[in-house]
């Protein structure tokens, strides 16, 4: 697969692109620390609309903490982040965001057009739950609750609850765990479409996956700075 | 995010919790059958001993009752801790302490709710005279949606520990002792014929208001930092 205009970007600031003045996502700065200990960081990052992000490193790297304090759910130690060059605090961030994380985020109890429907009313999204069930392959599993559904399955059900959200950033933790060969081409063609849509995409991964056919930029995350 | 409203939203949240209790429904009839039972064997104890059952009955009621409420905090976020749901609840564009709000009063209707509808079968069992019926009734009535909202409370204190249960009853029952002490002690007092009990009803009542706003603010703010 290739990549256009693949980067590393680990801990160095991006130069400006004159496209647009106002990234999507800035990151400056950017750490996280629990109970005094850096987990990564400071990281200097940069995400246009239409981009997508690839976040590389190993086991422990704090991929997923990254991804959690981008969607609000922890507080950076350090750094600001900007969204269309607006600086946003940690409710802004969740709003402006739509994360899927190692946990689907739905029922287990529930039928997925049930899950489908709590969330969009929840998230104030739009769009048909029929069809975006058909979109990541439920098509006819409308009242099967999700309890009964496989790994994979539940997976395509939480990219479905994403595709309904008007988030214009998506932060997806691994995303291409627990799925075959198809449900990959899947993810992609999702990110592929929500780019294409002026949305932007930070994803997570091992490394071991083919990334979309989209422009992506990739951060390393290595060792904290300062850390034993 | 204007499409997003809080009525929608408590709207989706009710019809979700509703939902999850249709689909376990026998663990939503635990409370009152642990309920019945201990009122049913008091009588059994005792002996038939009308008078001494009329003395304590109001005591066993609001105690049964209690510890009703004590055995179904464990499950109140458990579930939704577990899956991500909790997540993607504090990540919606509505606050979350009205979510919780709503999640709490679904909470309350389900499983106290019964208890309060079938108190005046349980007085009954227990020779409850049939004039301090309605001071019973109001009692639990004020009562009952104080101690889940406390308890709302508590669970999200401890939601960060996975088997939490002995301890979710160890900080509980300091913060819901008042609540028993004015709410049998109302009925106790009538009972005695003194004029005292509509002082207790009065800050049971007080005590509700003051839940009804802060309970779901302190619980949203214990479980922004139990998943951080």
């Amino acid at each position: 697969m290739d990549r256009h205009g693949a980067q590393s970007v680990a801990s160095a600031p991006m130069e400006p692109s004159p496209a647009a003045a106002a990234p999507l996502l800035q990151a400056r700065g950017l750490a996280y620390a629990r109970n005094d200990e850096p987990v990564f960081g400071p990281l200097d990052f940069r995400l246009e609309a239409g981009e997508a992000l690839l976040v590389q490193g190993g086991n422990g790297a704090g991929k997923t903490t990254l991804l959690r304090v981008l969607a609000g759910l922890l507080p950076a130690a350090a750094g600001e982040v900007r969204m269309q060059g607006r600086p946003v605090d940690r409710e802004h961030l969740a709003r402006g965001s739509a994360y899927l994380g190692h946990q689907h985020g739905h029922k287990a109890e529930l039928g997925a057009a049930e899950n489908l429907a709590y969330s969009r009313a929840l998230n104030g999204g739009s769009g048909d739950i029929t069809e975006a069930l058909a979109e990541v392959g439920l098509a006819g599993y409308e009242d099967v609750p999700a309890r009964r559904m496989s790994a994979g399955q539940n997976k395509r059900l939480a990219l479905a609850r994403l595709r309904l959200q008007p988030a214009r950033l998506w932060l997806l933790d691994e995303p291409y765990a627990n799925l075959d060969l198809d449900g990959i081409a899947l993810v992609n063609r999702l990110v592929q479409a929500h780019l294409a849509g002026g949305g932007a995409v930070l994803l997570t991964t091992h490394g071991a996956y083919a990334a979309p056919p989209v422009p992506v930029r990739t951060l390393h995350l290595g060792p904290a700075r300062g850390a034993p | 995010m204007s499409a997003v409203s809080a009525w929608s939203t408590a709207r989706a949240q009710a019809r979700r919790d509703l939902q999850l209790v249709w689909r376990r429904r026998g663990d939503a009839a635990q409370p009152l059958l642990f309920t019945v039972m201990v009122v049913a064997l008091f009588p059994m104890a005792l002996g038939a001993e009308p008078n001494q059952l009329a003395r304590i009955a109001p005591a066993v009621l609001w105690v049964a009752v209690l510890l009703a409420g004590l055995l179904t905090l464990d499950s109140l976020y458990r579930s939704d801790v577990e899956d991500g749901s909790l997540e993607q609840m504090l990540l919606a564009p509505v606050p979350l302490a009205w979510l919780l709000l709503v999640r709490v009063l679904v909470h309350w209707a389900t499983t106290a709710l019964p208890l309060v509808l079938v108190s005046p079968l349980l007085a009954e069992f227990l020779y409850l005279p049939r004039e301090l019926l309605p001071v019973l009734l109001v009692s639990l009535a004020l009562g009952t949606p104080l101690l889940s909202l406390l308890g709302a409370v508590v669970a999200a204190l401890t939601v960060g520990i996975r088997r939490s249960g002995m301890l979710l009853a160890l900080l509980a029952l300091p913060l819901f002792l008042p609540v028993l002490v004015f709410g049998a002690g109302s009925v106790m007092a009538a009972a005695q014929g003194l004029s005292s009990w509509a002082g207790a009803l009065l800050l049971l009542g007080a005590g509700l208001a003051l839940a009804l706003v802060l309970a779901p603010l302190a619980a949203a703010a214990a479980i922004r930092i139990a998943l951080s």
